[in-house]
């Protein structure tokens, strides 16, 4: 692999891209502190985990420069993810029907 | 299979150092080198290993009769925290792994070192600030923690013991962990000799890489919480103590996300090397080689479904107690397949019983009784009538210490020659395996009977009728001292004075045994190029092997 290339997956979308990520983390990050305040009754949780996420792809997607790897990083990513949301759903499980 | 395996006269890797200290302590502890590195963790994992013991053989001396004989009930208490603290976090869990793993899974992959071996020594630094973190909190003036070794709340945040320092150790300790298991996971798909395809790899290489998937994404779960707990105890967050509106069963859940995982961090590298030393000591090739490999994956995998099986009496909702019961026994479906297999592999097999081969007997025939009892704890019904008794000590005893710790000692006696250079008294280590296998069976069987009859575990006092019974199982405890003494004294003097080992004693085809004992520095003279199958034994013909 070439300098250049190296040079381009290290960067992937240039400072300019990270640092609107960035803006755009610092933004959700407004987001869910200011909703924080607001009674949304059962959907609390839902925004909060939702914004979360988001922040969560950026963040692995950008900073983690796992947009621009060999697919097997996806998939080990995806793994993890896919085994955490079973432990979620197994926990329910137990707290829903208690 | 291994071209370029040239048998050069070269230094060992006991004579060639990584770093700037050619001898002495430093040019140990700061080596780089896999092999050195998987010795290291021998040293300290066997000398915790013997503490255990110690702790279980005085535990086993005060349950020699009714009532108080040597301790108070409270270092009574102490002392089987110290046994499970240090048996599961500074030896069974690290054991095989950061071991053997270390030591043969490069070797075996055909590869000269892990791929970031400045982070393997990483490793092993972090498992030794763990242990010496865990050590000072037993000298401290408050007492070693007494919680039992799975830190339950509310107690573990109201105790008055040295809580914090303990569990923190064990936060350490979970680093080495996870960092062993990113360094294998990568070693394995990145440092594989060609032609070493993933189902050319040999099995305990599969076996590590599904312990270290689970290394990787169960380890930090334990942290968090451990994490949680020291919070609650310092801040009173509320997040686990019931007074504060916490819940304590969410920090069973949490703990026993990887606790019950762990075990399979424990069991399935010992089941890589049962398929290791079957094949060679059958002189046939693995049968179901595939099947075995994704077996390790399935465990893998379903073992991080089946954590609340520990918690049916904690009042977890009737729904999740089906599911789990349900997905416990499906469990024991690939375990089932690698038995089955194990046994068709020395079915009109040529069968060599020399000692590893030996060990692994006992375990089948131990972790057969642990696995199948594990399911009267899976089902509902049996579980209420015999939780928290001396059936599921006795359980994980036959899991634990006769499936891993069975296979601890099948490694070393397997991987002895090849590690040191030098060959034990084969009919001491016969004598041995026999004397473990009495001593096992008179130490923890009778607590089968015991917790059917209702004597729960970690009590300090019992009733007369179990005094018997009791008593078996105390000298039983002597009988595994003496066997521990035999075993640790014959392979120590071998290491130094034992004769000089064949290359290749056991006619094992896997890679390491087309290299030097003690292996060189690099492991090969040049990266091998892989042919064959991993058990492909018609390749004996060629090699270089000490005959019967």
């Amino acid at each position: 692999m070439s300098q250049h290339d190296n040079n381009h997956e290290h960067h992937g979308i240039g400072y300019g891209g990270l640092t609107l990520v960035w803006l755009g983390l610092l933004a959700l990050t407004s987001i869910t502190v200011s909703i924080a305040g607001i009674s949304l009754g059962e959907y609390t949780l839902f925004v909060a985990m939702g914004i979360a996420c988001v922040k969560s792809i950026l963040v692995v997607n950008y900073f983690m420069h796992i947009k621009f790897e060999e697919p097997i990083f996806k998939v080990f990513i995806g793994i993890s993810l896919f085994t955490l949301v079973v432990i979620f759903i197994l926990t329910y499980f137990d707290i829903s029907f208690r | 299979m291994a071209n370029g395996t040239v048998a050069l006269e070269e230094k060992s890797f006991y004579e060639e150092s990584t770093n700037r200290w050619n001898k002495g302590i430093l040019a140990w502890i700061f080596s780089t080198d896999h092999k050195r590195i998987g010795l290291l963790y021998l040293y300290g994992i066997s000398a915790f290993f013997l503490v255990g013991v110690l702790a279980g053989i005085l535990m086993r001396l005060e349950l020699i009769a009714p009532g108080k004989d040597l301790f108070e009930p409270q270092f009574y208490n102490q002392l089987f925290t110290l046994h499970g603290v240090i048996m599961i976090f500074l030896f069974i869990i690290p054991g095989l792994p950061a071991i053997f793993g270390n030591f043969f899974l490069p070797i075996q992959i055909g590869a000269k070192d892990v791929a970031f071996p400045r982070l393997n020594l990483l490793s092993w630094w972090i498992y030794v600030v763990g242990a010496i973190m865990a050590l000072i909190s037993i000298v401290l003036p408050d007492g070693p923690l007494d919680t039992g070794w799975t830190f339950y709340v509310p107690y573990s945040v109201r105790s008055g013991t040295n809580i914090s320092l303990a569990i923190m150790a064990a936060f350490v300790l979970g680093f080495s962990s996870i960092l062993t298991g990113l360094n294998f996971i990568t070693t394995i798909h990145r440092m594989r000799a060609p032609g070493m395809t993933w189902f050319r790899m040999p099995l305990f290489g599969w076996s590590m890489y599904a312990t270290a998937w689970i290394q990787i994404i169960a380890t930090p779960v334990v942290g968090i919480t451990i994490l949680l707990v020291v919070l609650e105890r310092y801040f009173g967050i509320g997040i686990f103590d019931p007074t504060l509106g916490g819940d304590p069963i969410l920090f069973q859940h949490l703990f026993w996300i990887y606790s019950h995982p762990a075990v399979y961090i424990m069991i399935l590298p010992a089941m890589g090397v049962v398929s290791e030393i079957i094949p060679t000591f059958a002189r046939r090739t693995i049968f179901g080689y595939k099947a075995i490999a994704m077996s390790s994956l399935a465990i893998a995998f379903v073992g991080y479904l089946v954590w609340a099986h520990h918690m049916f009496t904690t009042g977890i909702s009737d729904t999740s107690r089906i599911i789990f019961s349900l997905l416990t026994f499906i469990v024991a479906l690939p375990s089932g397949v690698k038995v089955f297999n194990w046994v068709a592999t020395m079915y009109k097999g040529s069968i060599d019983p020399k000692p590893p081969f030996i060990w692994v007997m006992n375990f089948i025939f131990l972790f057969s009784i642990g696995g199948l009892t594990g399911l009267v704890l899976g089902s509902l019904a049996t579980d209420i009538h015999v939780h928290d008794t001396y059936f599921v000590v006795a359980h994980f005893h036959y899991v634990m210490f006769g499936g891993v710790g069975t296979i601890f000692f099948a490694a070393l006696y397997y991987w002895f020659p090849k590690m040191f250079g030098r060959m034990y008294n084969i009919k001491t280590a016969n004598i041995a395996a026999a004397l473990y296998f009495v001593a096992f069976n008179m130490l923890y069987f009778p607590k089968f009977i015991m917790g059917y009859m209702g004597m729960p575990r970690r009590y300090y006092d019992y009733l007369p009728e179990f005094e018997a019974m009791q008593q078996i199982s105390t000298v039983g405890s002597w009988l595994m001292g003496i066997t521990m003494i035999l075993i640790f004294g014959s392979l120590i003097y071998s290491m130094k004075k034992g004769k000089k080992a064949h290359k290749n004693p056991w006619g094992g085809v896997t890679l390491e045994w087309h290299i030097e004992s003690p292996p060189t520095l690099e492991n090969f003279h040049e990266i091998p190029t892989v042919k064959t199958e991993p058990y492909d034994f018609s390749q004996l013909k060629e090699m270089d092997y000490e005959s019967k």
